[in-house]
């Protein structure tokens, strides 16, 4: 928008753009070269990356024997497993739970509402580092450690994406629901056949966001499981480089780094207008 | 309509008690934890209330220690992590072509387990017996000395946790930045250039005047995001932070609760509310500082 593209009618406009392109072209480079790496140390063989005392840039001879280690020697195949049920469950729950409390607050009338919904706008505010304590214990007097269900049960709620929803029911007009209570529509039927599809592009937003957060959520389930049966892919790789592959065998590591990766990778890829506008309107991390 | 009074607060149950139970009550119970002293986990007793917990916390040193280098990281990554950010997406938003790939590409880390990502990084780092590792060879090109960055010297050590927490948080910033920057009203930008202002002062007396709530906004959450890093530390040195000397405060509460050194739920929620005040205060110094300088 700054400058009418185009017309770089003097040496000193071409000189600022040659500069702007070129820094732009320094920080994408540093962005991708990790992922470059980890997909160029993956394919080399344990002989070949343990021989280059100065590491190239190819590999000479690509195997996918790395591969083949990553899900044979350690349990990789399980933690993703459990990742996948962590995290399809949790969304599932959770989209389920927010729907139905937003729904009540953007379309049902009933005393004590606003004074409910500001409280829990309140505790928006609460860290998690602060609540993770009592929960640790809580979750461990219920016998729940190294279970599913002691995973899931503390992040099935989120006040923000309660707020969020609510904002997005609230938009659908209110002569909707009156001509459907004339029908004589319940008010779940009507959430479920109207106030659902209507607002579907701001479910499958929330439902990204938070998949994003369950298949990188490490401190949590770090915590609650110390059962290698139940451990996400964070806990898996920390475990694979304390003692995975035996002596220091980074290719096979970086294979588990790419395969741990690669799904949130192609995720973002087929959805990336979606999360990127999800992620400015409802994104933390930073 | 009687029936009806109640229909609405049985929408909210699930979500209420979900948050009763692991909101609300955990946190009445942090402050209880860290009144209650020598509380142990087996016996469920503890034999006093008091603030020996707080003084326990603030008097180990590996306490002292985290919060050494959680305000080393804060004050290194946010200023940094916000500046290149600003750079970035103003060089963004003054291209037309590529701008999109660009984008995308920027927008990658924030989408990669930052747990599998380190481990990437820890092997560009890292000083073998094998090999020194690709950036001590680049350090070795322009004639330097390699040096250990995962298991070497403090400050090189360090330095690795704070490039890599920039290049964790670099997405969200740059996202909202470039945003704000391309929502400004192009007739300001206009109207300046039909009077020759040249485009240092543009971007001083418009843009960023006009982007200043975003930018309050993204030092605000970089504020609180640094001061409770701790999973980027775990992902570059492992878990074992505390021998390592790179152990943040959030790892500290961690470290308190659960683990080898672990169960001591009343000091880990003594210093988990120290670190909550900590941030309270320099949140609140923030937004009086914000208030005073940003255009609405």
């Amino acid at each position: 928008m700054k400058q009418t593209a185009s017309k770089p009618h003097n040496t000193s406009a071409i000189i600022r753009k040659a500069i702007t392109y070129t820094g732009l072209a320094v920080w994408a480079l540093m962005v991708l070269f990790p992922f470059y790496w980890m997909l160029l140390t993956s394919v080399k063989s344990y002989s070949e990356y343990n021989s280059e005392y100065v590491p190239k840039f190819y590999a000479s001879s690509p195997t996918v024997q790395n591969f083949l280690d990553a899900f044979s020697t350690v349990p990789l195949g399980r933690y993703l497993v459990n990742t996948l049920v962590f995290t399809l469950i949790t969304t599932a729950v959770m989209l389920i739970v927010v729907t139905l409390s937003a729904y009540g607050f953007a379309r049902l009338s009933f005393p004590g509402k606003d004074l409910v919904f500001t409280l829990f706008l309140a505790l928006m505010m609460i860290p998690n580092e602060l609540v993770v304590i009592t929960n640790f214990v809580t979750i461990t007097d219920l016998h729940m450690r190294n279970s599913f269900a002691g995973l899931i049960l503390p992040s099935v709620t989120s006040v923000f994406y309660i707020y969020l929803l609510k904002e997005s029911f609230a938009q659908v007009p209110d002569a909707l629901y009156f001509a459907a209570k004339v029908d004589g529509t319940s008010d779940l039927k009507y959430l479920w056949k109207v106030m659902i599809p209507i607002c579907r592009p701001t479910l499958i937003t929330v439902g990204i966001l938070k998949v994003i957060e369950c298949w990188n959520s490490y401190i949590w389930p770090r915590l609650i499981t110390d059962d290698q049966a139940y451990f996400l892919v964070s806990n898996g790789i920390q475990e694979i480089r304390e003692n995975g592959f035996g002596r220091e065998n980074i290719p096979a590591m970086m294979a588990a780094v790419v395969v741990i990766s690669v799904p949130l990778l192609v995720l973002f890829l087929c959805f990336r207008e979606k999360i990127m506008a999800g992620v400015s309107r409802g994104g933390t991390k930073g | 309509m009687e029936k009806d009074q109640y229909k609405g607060w049985l929408y909210l149950l699930p979500a209420a008690l979900f948050l009763a139970a692991f909101l609300v009550y955990p946190l009445v119970d942090v402050f209880v934890y860290s009144m209650e002293e020598g509380y142990n986990f087996a016996s469920q007793k503890s034999y006093g209330t008091g603030l020996y917990n707080f003084s326990y916390v603030l008097h180990d040193p590996y306490f002292l220690q985290a919060v050494k280098n959680t305000f080393v990281m804060v004050v290194i990554t946010v200023p940094l992590s916000t500046g290149i950010a600003l750079l970035i997406s103003v060089g963004l938003c003054s291209i037309e072509p590529l701008r999109k790939l660009f984008q995308t590409v920027y927008f990658l880390p924030y989408v990669t387990n930052t747990l599998a990502v380190g481990l990437v990084f820890m092997v560009l780092f890292k000083k073998t017996a094998y090999s020194d590792g690709l950036i001590n060879m680049l350090i070795n090109f322009f004639g330097g000395e390699s040096v250990d960055f995962i298991d070497g010297p403090h400050a090189a050590k360090m330095f690795v946790m704070c490039l890599y927490i920039i290049w964790v948080v670099m997405p969200f910033k740059i996202l909202l930045l470039t945003s704000a920057i391309s929502s400004v009203d192009p007739n300001y930008y206009n109207a300046a250039r039909v009077d020759g202002t040249p485009p240092f002062r543009i971007f001083y007396k418009i843009t960023l005047p006009m982007i200043s709530p975003t930018l309050f906004y993204l030092i605000i959450t970089g504020f609180i995001g640094a001061f409770k890093e701790y999973s980027n530390a775990v992902a570059l040195f492992g878990t074992d932070l505390n021998s390592a000397g790179m152990n943040t405060i959030v790892g500290y509460v961690y470290d308190m609760l659960y683990g080898d050194s672990g169960g001591y739920p009343s000091y880990a929620s003594a210093a988990a509310i120290i670190l909550f005040t900590i941030v309270l205060t320099i949140t609140y110094l923030n937004l009086t500082v914000s208030k005073k300088h940003t255009y609405y």
